[in-house]
C-alpha cells in the first residue's frame, strides 16, 4: 500500500509540473511576457505538491501501526490483559501481529485469532484511507499551484522560497539530532551520576563494572573510577601519534617538494586508499598480523608480551591516521605561496633548508590543526581497539602490556545482559560524555588554530 | 623621458661581470629565449625592458639559476660569472645563488620577525661567529636598504606587518645580507605605490656602489631613470643593448624605437 501511495504522489508532481508548465507556455503563446519561466511555473506545481504529501506520508506511516496496534488492544476481551506486565503485553501483541501475517504457531485461542482478524481488516482500512487522503491533498495542491499560475506570478521567487524552507528543514533536522544525543547522553549520566558519586568517577583509580545483575549472581563489587580506561586510551593514542606524525608528515613534506610530479601522481591515490580501508580491516591486520608479530619477537628476546598490547593497537591505529595527517599536512604546505619557496631559494638555501626553515614555520598552524583532529579521531576510534587493545583495564603506560579504552569499554558494557538501571550500563553513558567532552575539545582547539592559519595567506 | 637628465648621467664602464652567449631557454617545447648575447658590467645597473611576455623575466632567471626550480624548463648556451661557466656542472647552484641574489616582483617576506628575515641567508651561510656579528650584518643591511630608522624599534615584529614598499625594501635587504656580487630585480616596483616606488629607486642608485644591478621593468621611465646600460628584450630576442641614453634617444632598431614610443607592447 505504500509503495503505492509513493507512486501516486510521484505522478502527481509530475503531473503537476506538466500542468503548470503547459499552462505558463501557452500564456506565453498568447505573447504575454512572464515574470518566471515556465519550468519554474512547474517546478512551483511540483514542489506543492511533493512537500506536503511526502510529510503527509511519513507521518501517517510512523504512526499508522502504532495506532492501530494500541485500538486492537484496547479491543481485547475485558480483562485478559489484568495482571500482565508490560513484557507480557509486548509478547502478546507480538503474537498478534503475527497471527495477523499469517505466521500462526499452535492452535492460538479464539480471541486471539479474532483480534488478528480485526489488525488485518484495519490495515487494509487504513490503507484505502491514506491513499485516499493522500490524493486529496495532491489535488488540492494542484488545484492551487494551477489557479496561481499568470504572466504576474513569480513562480522563480516562489520556487526558491520552498527549496530554502527545505534547506532551513534538513539543517534543523540535523541540528535537533545533535542536540537530542548530546541530551540523552546527560541525561543517562546524570542517573549514573546518581548511583554513584561524580568524584568516584572521576578520579577513582579502580575500573571494574562487572557488578551483578541479579540478586543471585556471583560477581565483583563493582568500581567505577574511569581514570585508568582514559589512561589507556591515552597510551594507545600517544603510540599512534609517535608512529603516525612523523610518517605522515615527512611524506606530506616529500610529497609536496621533492617528488616528481609522476611520483605524486601515483603516491597520492595509494595514501587515499588506506584512508579507505575499513577500520575493522585494520582490526583484524592488528590481531592477526601485529600482533602476533610482536609476540614472536618478544619471546626471542625472553620479553612475555600479551597478545593484545597497547603497542600492536596503537601502531595499526596509526597506520590508518597516517593518510589523514598526510593529506592535512598536505594542503597545509601547498597553502604556502610559491613566492616564499622562490625567496628561501634565492637566498642560496637548500631544498630542504627550505623547508625547514621557512615553509615548516608557516605552515605549521595547518599542521596543528591535522594532527588534533587525528588525535580526537584516535580517541574515538573503535573498532580497531575493540578487536585488538585488552578488556582488564590495568592503569599502566607500558606499551607491551595489556591496556582497554573508553570506546571498548562502552562497547563491553552494553553487549549482553543489560537493564537500563544499574550502573553498569548507565556507566556506558557517562564514559560517552566524558569521551565527547574531550574529543568536542580537542575539535574545537583544531578548527580554531586551523582558521586563524587560514587568515594568514588569503 | 628627461632627456636632460639622461645626457649628463656619467656611465661608469666597469668590468665584465656576468656574460651570455647564445643562450636559449626552452620550456618543453616553447623556445622561450633565442641566441641571447649580453654582458652585464660590474657596478652598473642594468635594465631589460620589453613587452610582457618577451622572456626578459625568464632570461634575468637564468642568471641565478632559478630556472631549476621549474620542471621541464631547460638552459642552453653558456652564461659566466666572472669568466665562470654557471651552467657548469662543478657549479652549485645553492652557492651561485648566495653570490647572485634576487628581489622578487611581489615582496615575499617570510612569516618571521623583522630581524630573522634578514638573517636568514647569513645563518644558513655561516657568515656570522656571534650574535653580535649578526646584529651588526642585520643592522648595516637594514641601513642600506634605508630600512632601519623605520624598523629599528620592531626587529621582533613579523615582517609581514609591513607596508608594501617596507615589505621590498625588507627583502632587498634580505637579498643584500648575504654579500651578494650581482643583484637580480624582477620587476621591484611593480606592486608599490610612487613613493615607495621612488624610495625603491633611489636605494637601487645607491646599490650600484657596490654591486652589479639587473633590474627587470615594465616602466620605461623607471629603466630610463635608473640604469646606465638597457637591454631591449623581444618575442625572445635581445633585440637591442647599449648605454641607456643611446637607447632611449638614439635607439638603432626599427622595433626598440616603436616599443620606446609606445606603437608595439
Amino acid at each position: 500500500m505504500a509503495g503505492w501511495a509513493f507512486l501516486l504522489l510521484a505522478a502527481a508532481t509530475v503531473f503537476a509540473y506538466a500542468l503548470n508548465r503547459r499552462a505558463a507556455d501557452a500564456l506565453r503563446e498568447d505573447g504575454r511576457r512572464l515574470h518566471s519561466l515556465p519550468g519554474f511555473h512547474g517546478g512551483y506545481a511540483a514542489l506543492l505538491v511533493l512537500v506536503p504529501g511526502f510529510l503527509f506520508l511519513c507521518l501517517w506511516l510512523v504512526f499508522q501501526s502504532a495506532f492501530i496496534n494500541r485500538s486492537v488492544m484496547a479491543g481485547l476481551p475485558p480483562g485478559t490483559l489484568d495482571g500482565l506486565d508490560s513484557g507480557a503485553v509486548q509478547l502478546l501483541q507480538s503474537e498478534i501481529i503475527s497471527i495477523s501475517r499469517g505466521q500462526v504457531f499452535g492452535t492460538p485461542e479464539p480471541w486471539k485469532l479474532e483480534a488478528a482478524t480485526r489488525m488485518s481488516e484495519m490495515r487494509s482500512t487504513a490503507g484505502w484511507v491514506m491513499i485516499a487522503l493522500l490524493a486529496l491533498i495532491a489535488l488540492g495542491a494542484i488545484l492551487y499551484a494551477r489557479s496561481r499560475v499568470s504572466a504576474a506570478f513569480r513562480a522563480r521567487q516562489g520556487f526558491e522560497r520552498i527549496v530554502h524552507g527545505i534547506m532551513v528543514a534538513c539543517s534543523v533536522v540535523a541540528i535537533l539530532t545533535t542536540f537530542g544525543i548530546v541530551a540523552s547522553l546527560l541525561f543517562e549520566s546524570l542517573q549514573f551520576f546518581r548511583m554513584v558519586p561524580v568524584n568516584e568517577f572521576l578520579f577513582g583509580l579502580n575500573w571494574e563494572p562487572q557488578i551483578p545483575i541479579r540478586a543471585d549472581q556471583v560477581a565483583g563489587t563493582g568500581a567505577f573510577g574511569w581514570v585508568p580506561v582514559f589512561v589507556g586510551t591515552l597510551v594507545i593514542t600517544v603510540i599512534a601519534l609517535f608512529v603516525s606524525v612523523p610518517i605522515g608528515l615527512f611524506s606530506a613534506i616529500y610529497l609536496n617538494e621533492f617528488a616528481s610530479d609522476r611520483f605524486r601522481a601515483f603516491a597520492k591515490p595509494v595514501l587515499e586508499i588506506l584512508a579507505g580501508v575499513p577500520t575493522v580491516v585494520y582490526g583484524f591486520f592488528a590481531v592477526l598480523v601485529v600482533a602476533p608479530a610482536l609476540r614472536n619477537a618478544g619471546a626471542e628476546v625472553g620479553l612475555p608480551i600479551s597478545p593484545n598490547t597497547a603497542l600492536a593497537a596503537g601502531s595499526v591505529m596509526a597506520i590508518m591516521l597516517i593518510p589523514f595527517i598526510s593529506s592535512f599536512s598536505d594542503d597545509a604546505l601547498g597553502a604556502v605561496p610559491q613566492s616564499l619557496r622562490d625567496g628561501s631559494l634565492a637566498l642560496g638555501a637548500t631544498r630542504s633548508e627550505t623547508v625547514l626553515k621557512v615553509l615548516f614555520p608557516a605552515a605549521i598552524p595547518g599542521i596543528v590543526g591535522g594532527i588534533l583532529l587525528a588525535v580526537s579521531r584516535a580517541i574515538g576510534e573503535t573498532m580497531i581497539v575493540v578487536m585488538a587493545a585488552g578488556l582488564i583495564a590495568t592503569l599502566t603506560i607500558n606499551p607491551l602490556d595489556s591496556v582497554t579504552t573508553v570506546t571498548v569499554q562502552i562497547v563491553t558494557l552494553l553487549i549482553g545482559d543489560t537493564s537500563f538501571d544499574n550502573p553498569k550500563t548507565l556507566a556506558a553513558f557517562a564514559l560517552g560524555l566524558m569521551l565527547f567532552l574531550v574529543t568536542l575539545g580537542i575539535n574545537v582547539l583544531a578548527l580554531r588554530i586551523v582558521r586563524k592559519y587560514r587568515e594568514l595567506y588569503d | 623621458m628627461d632627456d636632460a637628465r639622461l645626457a649628463e648621467r656619467a656611465v661608469t664602464t666597469g668590468e665584465v661581470k656576468i656574460s651570455a652567449r647564445k643562450a636559449q631557454v626552452y620550456y618543453g617545447e616553447t623556445h622561450a629565449i633565442r641566441d641571447v648575447d649580453v654582458d652585464i658590467l660590474d657596478k652598473t645597473v642594468t635594465a631589460f625592458i620589453g613587452p610582457s611576455g618577451c622572456g626578459k623575466s625568464t632570461f634575468l632567471r637564468c642568471l641565478n639559476r632559478m630556472n631549476d626550480t621549474i620542471p621541464n624548463c631547460r638552459v642552453e648556451g653558456r652564461i659566466t660569472l666572472d669568466g665562470e661557466d654557471i651552467y657548469d656542472r662543478s657549479v652549485d647552484p645553492v652557492q651561485l645563488r648566495a653570490r647572485v641574489g634576487m628581489v622578487f616582483q611581489k615582496p615575499n617576506p617570510f612569516p618571521k620577525s623583522i630581524y630573522e628575515n634578514v638573517a636568514y641567508g647569513p645563518r644558513i651561510h655561516g657568515m656570522a661567529r656571534t650574535k653580535a656579528d649578526l646584529d651588526q650584518i642585520v643592522e648595516s643591511c637594514l641601513r642600506r636598504a634605508a630600512l632601519w630608522n623605520e624598523a629599528k624599534d620592531r626587529l621582533d615584529e613579523p615582517g609581514t606587518g609591513l607596508s608594501g614598499g617596507q615589505q621590498q625594501r625588507l627583502c632587498i635587504a634580505r637579498a643584500i645580507a648575504t654579500s651578494p656580487e650581482v643583484l637580480l630585480m624582477d620587476e621591484p616596483c611593480s606592486a608599490l605605490d610612487p613613493i615607495a616606488t621612488a624610495q625603491v629607486e633611489e636605494l637601487i642608485d645607491e646599490l650600484r656602489a657596490n654591486f652589479s644591478v639587473v633590474i627587470v621593468t615594465h616602466s620605461m621611465q623607471q629603466a630610463a631613470r635608473v640604469s646606465q646600460r638597457t637591454a631591449f628584450f623581444h618575442l625572445g630576442n635581445l633585440v637591442e643593448y647599449g648605454e641607456t641614453g643611446q637607447i632611449f634617444t638614439n635607439p638603432r632598431d626599427p622595433r626598440t624605437e616603436s616599443y620606446i614610443t609606445g606603437r608595439i607592447g
